[in-house]
């Protein structure tokens, strides 16, 4: 038994998802092999070396990895895949995007959105929003999946893998990039941020989310919405925090005018600590939440700074 | 160009899904059915192409049991011309899903398929590459902005750090995300009218695609519940206790 991980990357850094994806694939069973496919990205293969329970790293760097495309990448997956009998990748955008295109090609049923791993052939994964839990059994000779992030510790440091170079494989030459816009934030991001801070459609208006990044610069939290709140462009699409958005389990989540839809609920209540904030009692979010406070958050969000700093923060 | 978009009839996002007790799956007896509301912004756009005057005949497509007519006849109500429905009363997976899409394409010769990015019943997330994979055509996935350029597609992608937009070769597959557009009401007029539009009947059987599944579901339970905590008067209070849990300062 060997597994495939796929790194997760900008070519410049290794991202935590990639460890947390290997803590997957070392449940399998077997030996861990990770594929790192970026352009520059030598220090991502690296990083990669290190991580606890990887045997060896392949890099493939070319100019045709660089903005991870669907199908130059996934075309190169299929190519190594004979090797492997897993190939994990975690749930990312990137992860979503890539792994269906080589499940396909392989002839494979993907497992999408991994959260447990019972045996080397018997996965749990959350189907409607989470409402429920399937526990399912793959006749595949390859297991190809995504795995939930947050259902994973990420596999410590330690780990002294070999590194190969490899050479690319032929680009279907379908697809072109064009370009990016990338939210910028010095924020941590959501995927890895321990405090997280969410506006909802109570927030009114983009121009007061600052009331909410002034309480994350105090707590070094990442900021977050509804899709509420993204669809009315208070904020960028890439905020978006549920079923269809980003899932997020951090140590404290501050839900601020937020009702708490299942669609919202599906990508935070495995959250450690949950507060909200919200004028309506009735809001269905109160019954994740371990603190509600039933407040006007004009009122409540500069209390909360406010009280903040009164403790040194 | 002809647009191609496959539909899902769903439990409805509003209804609160119950497991079964035997844990066979979800209660689905009496419970409100819609279109996947992927789906409907997917039609939804084919309509606007079409306004545009991009796109010139709008099929639509599901596999799933005799009710899933209605679902097709939702789409056709919209604006969608023609119908097939591929009837199974199968639980049909993603894979399958997607080589009976491929071989319809094969058929209608398409030269975009609008696909949902996301079913909200299974949650899979796969369809549309799986059917672009098999196709052997570029995807588009995630969209928020779908463009013809000249004998190419621009599309803007909802990726993890923002927005990331790409240039596809035609035909190609395109997956849509919620801030692609927001899907009209059909009108009673057009509801009329939609009855009238023809639906194909077909089976997987037609296209010769084994329904076989690969993953065989061995139970299907309740998540942990969370259990609702306490409120707090004051934000001094709030912050006394997050001190308290230990998650701040
Ligand atoms: C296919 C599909 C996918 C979806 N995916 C997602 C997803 O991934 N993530 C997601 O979040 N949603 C998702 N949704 C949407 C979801 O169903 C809800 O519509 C959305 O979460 C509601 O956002 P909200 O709570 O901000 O807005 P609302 O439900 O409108 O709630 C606003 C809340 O703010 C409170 N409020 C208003 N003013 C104040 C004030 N001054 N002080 C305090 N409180 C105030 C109100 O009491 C209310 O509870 C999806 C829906 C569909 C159909
Ligand atoms: N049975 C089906 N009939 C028609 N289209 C489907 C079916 N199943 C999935 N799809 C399409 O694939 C998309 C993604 O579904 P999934 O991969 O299951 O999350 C849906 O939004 C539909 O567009």
């Amino acid at each position: 038994m060997t597994s495939l991980v796929i790194a997760e990357h900008d070519n410049a850094e290794l991202n935590d998802a990639t460890a947390k994806a290997v803590t997957a694939a070392v449940a399998l069973g077997g030996d861990v092999n990770i594929l790192v496919a970026g352009e520059g990205c030598a220090a991502v293969g690296e990083a990669a070396a290190k991580i606890a329970g990887v045997a060896k790293v392949l890099v493939a760097d070319d100019a045709q990895y660089g903005k991870q495309m669907a199908e130059p990448v996934a075309a190169l997956i299929v190519s190594l895949a004979g090797d492997y009998d897993a190939i994990v990748y975690p749930a990312t955008t990137n992860g979503k995007n890539i792994t269906p295109r080589v499940a396909a090609l392989l002839d494979v049923m993907q497992l999408s959105e991994v959260t447990a791993v019972v045996s080397a052939d018997t996965f749990e994964r959350p189907i409607y929003a989470g409402n429920a839990i399937q526990t399912v059994k793959s006749s595949d000779a390859k297991k190809i999946m995504t795995v939930r992030t947050t259902a994973f510790a990420a596999a410590g440091d330690g780990g002294s893998a070999t590194v190969e170079a490899i050479s690319a494989a032929e680009n279907p030459g379908i697809s072109e990039y064009v370009s990016e816009e990338l939210t910028k934030s010095d924020r941590p991001e959501l995927a890895s941020a321990k405090i997280i801070i969410s506006g909802g459609r109570g927030m009114q208006s983009g121009d007061n989310f600052p009331m909410l990044e002034k309480i994350a610069d105090k707590l070094g939290a990442g900021v977050g919405a509804s899709r509420a709140a993204v669809d009315a462009g208070f904020v960028p699409n890439d905020y978006q925090i549920g079923q269809t958005g980003k899932v997020v389990a951090p140590e404290l989540y501050i839900a601020v005018g937020i009702s708490g839809a299942i669609q919202h609920l599906a990508g935070m209540k495995d959250s450690k600590v949950i507060v909200a904030i919200n004028k309506d009692e009735e809001a269905p979010i109160f019954q994740v939440a371990d603190f509600g406070l039933v407040a006007d958050l004009f009122n409540a969000v500069p209390e909360l700074e406010e009280e903040l700093g009164k403790i040194g923060l | 160009m002809k647009v191609l978009v496959p539909v899902k009839r769903v439990i409805d996002y509003n209804v609160k899904v119950r497991v079964k007790a035997d844990q066979s799956g979800v209660e689905l007896a009496n419970v409100k059915m819609s279109m996947n509301p992927f789906d409907e912004i997917s039609v939804e756009e084919a309509i606007r192409l079409k306004e545009a005057g991009t796109a010139t005949e709008i099929v639509v497509v599901t596999v799933g049991p005799q009710q899933a007519q209605e679902t097709l006849r939702t789409a056709l109500a919209m604006g969608a011309d023609r119908g097939i429905h591929v009837k199974t009363d199968a639980e049909v997976e993603p894979l399958a899903v997607a080589k009976i899409l491929k071989a319809v394409a094969g058929e209608e010769s398409p030269e975009l398929i609008i696909v949902g990015k996301q079913a909200i019943d299974d949650d899979s997330n796969q369809t549309g590459q799986m059917l672009s994979a098999l196709l052997g055509w570029p995807q588009g996935t995630f969209a928020s902005k779908v463009e013809k350029d000249g004998d190419k597609l621009n599309v803007t992608r909802e990726i993890d750090g923002g927005l990331q937009t790409i240039k596809l070769n035609l035909p190609a597959v395109v997956t849509s995300d919620l801030r692609l557009n927001e899907p009209r009401y059909a009108s009673l007029p057009n509801i009329m009218k939609a009855k009238k539009k023809p639906i194909d009947a077909k089976t997987p059987e037609d296209y010769s695609v084994d329904l076989t599944p690969r993953l065989q579901v061995q139970k299907v339970t309740e998540p942990a519940e969370r259990q609702a905590g306490i409120k707090v008067e004051t934000a001094a209070e709030l912050v006394a206790k997050l001190k308290e849990a230990g998650v701040i300062g």
